[in-house]
């Protein structure tokens, strides 16, 4: 009894650190330039799909290069589709990361076909190892660990150093920034590239976990995470982590909790406790300061 | 008189337009005619889709599933006692005995689109912006898994097969114009005119008086219904229904029609439809390749979706009322004198 706790308890903390982790490049990119970037997941898929196009070469060249394609991808995005939209609506600009989205999966499709590969990623982090008794993955340790680490060190880089303070800035209200010197363009590729970081890190253990790349498994994980990002409060960097954790945890704990025949509907539970947080609190779990419309 | 004639001139060069590249679709080959089919239902979709949006400016993900409802409500009050028996052998025995002819259960999908619509335009018309979009998602999500877990009902995972193929070229034009003459009228109304009020400025139309949640519902469960119609008309062209059918892809079909054609009219709605019909067509031809000599060339399969996306992109970017500019067809015979 007590190790199917322990174990569904890991379970709900690395499902909940992978989507903290996706909300939070969500996050950061909305913080700067009010964009909800749907194309995330396609950075997620890049990654995927270069570390099979590396898989020959020695593990830091793999890692290196699947990092550097999702950072790439990020930037180029970013310079290409979403600059010259910069003072558009946040309606506009969703709509226009739903195309980017759909234009990069759609021609991945056209080179490598849409069938899901098999890839044997870092297969040592799949074996178990026994913690006080209970049988628990490695890989599930080790993204849990991960997670609290690039939260932490994220949460540094915002509180501590000079570009980390002008993103603060820049989020809390952009014009004022750049009125006091901000630079824009320097301050958004530096978040883009940030999140390509993130989905790159949240790649490589989703592709170790499930060993599989396909086109479409960033969007599975980004359109979880965005909900969550909403929840927590869009614009809030805390907000962001803590509503990806929040809504990643609640769906493995009612894997664990709920009559197995009601399993099937748990992501209808979920939405539906998402839709009560978005009609209750509007402004997310918690409200990001600036984001309100003055009149 | 001739005021009168300018104000409805829109509703008729629209219909006119449709009815020409239908007529002039009758006379083609068997493929193209179910393209043209394929391409109302398209249409009909995207002016469900854009009663709700174009008039209130909240972007919906959540049509997608209206049609899903329509569709499933259409094809169990249609099929045949004994493919439901097959297909659904735990249905409910009152519904499993129902055979309906098909135009009462088409209006019958649509008003319980329309009621989910009302349902849950209740509480999620209040929001505003980009949550109200989110919200419409997760309509779009729950619907999505319920169907496709109520395996009682809805076959779940299974396709139903069996209903009844009655949607053609003219019966999908005649329901295309219904949903055209429905948004046009909508639009002319005065509700309609206090919601565009409150997509221009929504602080300033609440200080005005107007109520932007109870008018955003009427644009809801209008919007709903046409939605509803068009899920109908898409099962009975099919003849099968499949829950996959109504997801995420649709979803993006509908929305970059909209976008494309540019949201602000039903104009832009109705052009969004035929062009991007028109354009599919033709690299659907690309990608069956065009033989030169011995030589054939082809683009490779899914070009057409990729370079859908990119025009949605280039359309943004450049032209972001898209095509028609959220315009209105005007008058072409003079200005108009005051």
């Amino acid at each position: 009894m007590i190790d199917r706790i322990i174990q569904t308890l890991v379970d709900a903390l690395s499902v909940g650190g992978l989507y903290a982790l996706t909300a939070l490049g969500i996050g950061l990119i909305f913080g700067v330039m009010r964009l909800i970037n749907f194309a995330h997941g396609e950075l997620i898929m890049v990654t995927g799909y270069a570390l099979l196009a590396a898989f020959a070469l020695p593990l830091p060249l793999v890692l290196l290069f699947g990092f550097l394609a999702a950072i790439v991808l990020a930037l180029v995005t970013e310079r290409v589709a979403f600059r010259p939209l910069r003072n558009a609506n946040p309606a506009t600009l969703l709509i226009s990361s739903f195309a980017v989205s759909f234009l990069l999966q759609k021609t991945l499709i056209l080179f490598v076909d849409s069938r899901p590969k098999g890839i044997d990623f870092l297969p040592a982090l799949g074996r178990q190892i026994e913690v006080v008794g209970v049988r628990l993955q490695i890989l599930q340790l080790v993204i849990i660990a991960v997670s609290v680490v690039l939260l932490a060190a994220l949460t540094w880089f915002l509180r501590a150093t000079a570009v980390g303070l002008q993103m603060r800035a820049a989020a809390e209200d952009f014009r004022m920034a750049r009125v006091l010197g901000v630079r824009a363009n320097r301050v958004i590729a530096i978040a883009f590239a940030l999140s390509g970081i993130l989905a790159a890190t949240v790649s490589c253990l989703v592709v170790a976990q499930t060993g599989i790349v396909q086109p479409r498994m960033g969007a599975q994980l980004v359109i979880i995470a965005f909900v969550g990002t909403v929840i927590g409060g869009l614009g809030s960097l805390t907000g962001a982590a803590l509503g990806g954790f929040l809504v990643g945890a609640a769906t493995i704990l009612l894997q664990a909790l709920l009559p197995p025949d009601l399993r099937v509907f748990r992501e209808a539970f979920v939405f539906v406790a998402v839709t009560l947080v978005i009609l209750f609190r509007p402004q997310g779990l918690i409200p990001a300061r600036g984001l309100r419309e003055r009149v | 008189m001739t005021n009168a004639v300018r104000r409805v001139w829109p509703l008729v060069a629209l219909t006119l337009l449709l009815t020409m590249i239908v007529a002039i679709a009758s006379f083609a080959p068997d493929v193209l005619q179910r393209r043209t089919t394929q391409g109302l239902v398209n249409l009909v979709a995207v002016v469900g889709l854009y009663v709700f949006v174009g008039n209130s400016g909240v972007l919906s993900f959540g049509n997608v599933a209206f049609m899903a409802v329509g569709a499933y409500v259409s094809a169990l009050l249609t099929m045949k006692a004994a493919a439901k028996s097959v297909f659904l052998p735990d249905l409910p025995s009152f519904i499993a005995a129902l055979e309906w002819p098909t135009l009462p259960a088409a209006l019958a999908g649509g008003i319980a689109a329309a009621l989910l619509a009302f349902l849950v335009g209740l509480p999620l018309m209040r929001l505003s912006g980009i949550s109200a979009s989110i919200a419409t998602f997760a309509v779009l999500v729950i619907t999505y898994a319920v169907l496709g877990n109520w395996t009682s009902v809805t076959g779940g995972q299974n396709s139903l097969m069996g209903l009844p193929i009655y949607v053609g070229v003219w019966t999908g034009l005649g329901w295309a114009i219904a949903a055209i003459v429905v948004a046009f009228v909508y639009q002319e109304s005065r509700s309609a005119l206090l919601l565009r009020a409150s997509r221009e400025d929504e602080t300033a139309a609440e200080a005005s008086g107007v109520n932007v949640v109870r008018h955003r519902l009427i644009a809801f469960t209008i919007s709903g219904f046409i939605s509803g119609i068009a899920g109908v008309l898409l099962a009975h062209f099919l003849g099968t229904v499949r829950v996959e059918t109504f997801y995420l892809d649709l979803t993006f079909l509908i929305v970059a029609m909209l976008v494309i054609g540019g949201m602000g009219s039903l104009t832009g709605a109705v052009l969004g439809a035929v062009v991007i019909a028109a354009l599919t067509e033709l690299l659907r031809q690309a990608e069956i390749g065009l033989t030169l000599g011995a030589t054939t060339i082809a683009a490779p399969a899914g070009t057409g979706d990729a370079i859908l996306a990119l025009i949605m992109l280039l359309i943004i970017i450049f032209r972001p009322k898209g095509i028609a500019g959220g315009k209105e067809i005007g008058w072409p015979f003079g200005r108009s004198t005051p």
